[in-house]
């Protein structure tokens, strides 16, 4: 992997001669598609699979759940975001006074993060209820389950680990991974939906035939692995 | 104290209500760190701590707990405690530790712990709550256990660290299939293991 960041860097650095932002519009994109289809939430993660399982049994619902999880992910992770860098992280405090400088909270991370998840989805279940009836039907039952779904937590946690330069990144990485996740849950309940007229072993019905399904999926996503653009 | 119900409470998730094959709970973690023995056994023992305490405390506070906020507050027990194994292991087994790099954190959004208070420890006095968590726990711990020595074996010929198939066999024309170190055959692996188990307990079948 390192490799190809390496080369990726040089060819940023080449196109940037040629015009200024086209390097960083092609790095966003390129951590776009990254955390589409190389970095998947399910296929290299395996994140969120509980509900992923458990609420592909229609295209519907799947849509449903899809676009919950892009709109919670896409905006906890840039709040996790600014809360680790400016109140967590070792040093972060010190925009308070240098008395703060040697403060280090990021023990506490585990539990902010939750919180802000927590918090973040009951917060938007109320005001969809409140204002959007309509939006509320299609995508409120939902809300809860995302507050326990392992993609949004596991989003917050690797956007710690991996240390974005700034906000933008984080969100964009959010999005992404939130898009990878959605596509993933709508083509495994696509193929069940299909499935229901072929005739697999009976020990293997339902849960088995999912497991084995998402592991060919996930044979077939490793191709998109070492893709730059 | 160990009454015949509570064993049972023990013994159920290894076979009939396994929280894995059975009951579809906890299954991110359980793919994604069982490229070896020894972090399948970690993640195991960690797991089972947090749904052991989590039950337990949660069980103890139960009817204290207003309903509409029971979500907020469990999600803050558990990962209290998850804070403490996180600090235990990096304390105590610090390369494991940054093995499992985000996998000791997603404890807390695992299945098993928020779906065993949710079915058990909110219904339930505090003894058998946290005796239904162990055996949940160890039950988790099977399947992770299988699937660590399954991929450990076939993908790199070792258990634990330590090479198992013999030289000679090597020498003979054995390869390591490299596939089985890779994230999908976590996926068949664990496929596998529901088809045998349900073959051989019929009444498990879903139609």
């Amino acid at each position: 992997m390192d490799a190809l960041f390496g080369s990726n860097a040089v060819e940023i650095q080449n196109s940037s001669r040629t015009n200024p932002y086209d390097s960083i519009i092609m790095e966003y994109f390129n951590a776009f598609i990254k955390a589409i289809f190389i970095e998947n939430m399910i296929f290299a993660y395996f994140l969120g699979m509980c509900s992923y399982l458990a609420v592909s049994k229609s295209v519907k619902t799947a849509v449903g759940l899809g676009m919950a999880v892009i709109f919670v992910l896409g905006f906890t992770v840039p709040i996790n975001y600014l809360i680790e860098n400016y109140l967590m992280k070792a040093g972060a405090l010190s925009w308070l006074g240098p008395q703060y400088a040697s403060l280090d909270l990021s023990f506490l991370s585990f539990i902010m993060f939750i919180a802000v998840v927590a918090s973040f989805t009951q917060l938007v279940e109320m005001s969809v209820e409140k204002f959007s009836p309509a939006l509320y039907a299609s995508l409120g039952i939902f809300l809860p389950l995302i507050a326990v779904n392992c993609s949004i937590l596991g989003g917050a946690l690797f956007m710690q680990e991996r240390q974005f330069s700034n906000v933008g990144m984080a969100t964009i990485f959010a999005f992404g991974s939130g898009f990878g996740w959605a596509l993933a849950i709508i083509a495994l309940a696509a193929i069940r939906e299909k499935l229901r007229y072929s005739n697999v072993p009976p020990a293997l019905r339902g849960l088995g035939i999912s497991f084995i399904v998402t592991g060919l999926m996930a044979i077939a996503f490793m191709s998109f692995m070492g893709i730059t653009i | 104290m160990f009454s015949k119900k509570n064993l049972k409470l023990i013994t159920d998730p290894f076979n009939d209500s396994n929280p894995i094959t059975v009951q579809i709970l906890g299954i991110c973690s359980a793919l994604a760190i069982t490229v070896q023995l020894k972090q399948a056994v970690i993640m195991a023992l960690s797991v089972t701590v947090v749904t052991g305490f989590s039950n337990l405390v949660l069980s103890m506070i139960r009817n204290y707990v207003p309903n509409r906020i029971r979500i907020i507050v469990q999600l803050v027990i558990v990962a209290a405690l998850v804070i403490l194994v996180d600090q235990m292991l990096k304390a105590y087994v610090y390369d494991v530790s940054k093995q499992l790099s985000v996998f000791v954190g997603l404890i807390i959004t695992n299945c098993i712990v928020m779906g065993r208070i949710e079915a058990f420890a909110l219904a339930n006095k505090p003894w058998p709550s946290f005796v239904d968590g162990i055996g949940n726990g160890l039950g988790y711990g099977l399947i992770l256990v299988t699937i660590g020595v399954i991929r450990e074996l076939t993908g790199s010929g070792k258990l634990w660290g330590i090479q198992i198939v013999p030289d000679a066999f090597y020498a003979a024309g054995y390869v390591n299939n490299g596939l089985m170190i890779l994230p999908p055959m976590a996926l068949i692996t664990v496929g596998c293991i529901i088809w045998f188990q349900r073959s051989r307990n019929t009444k498990l079948i879903e139609n």
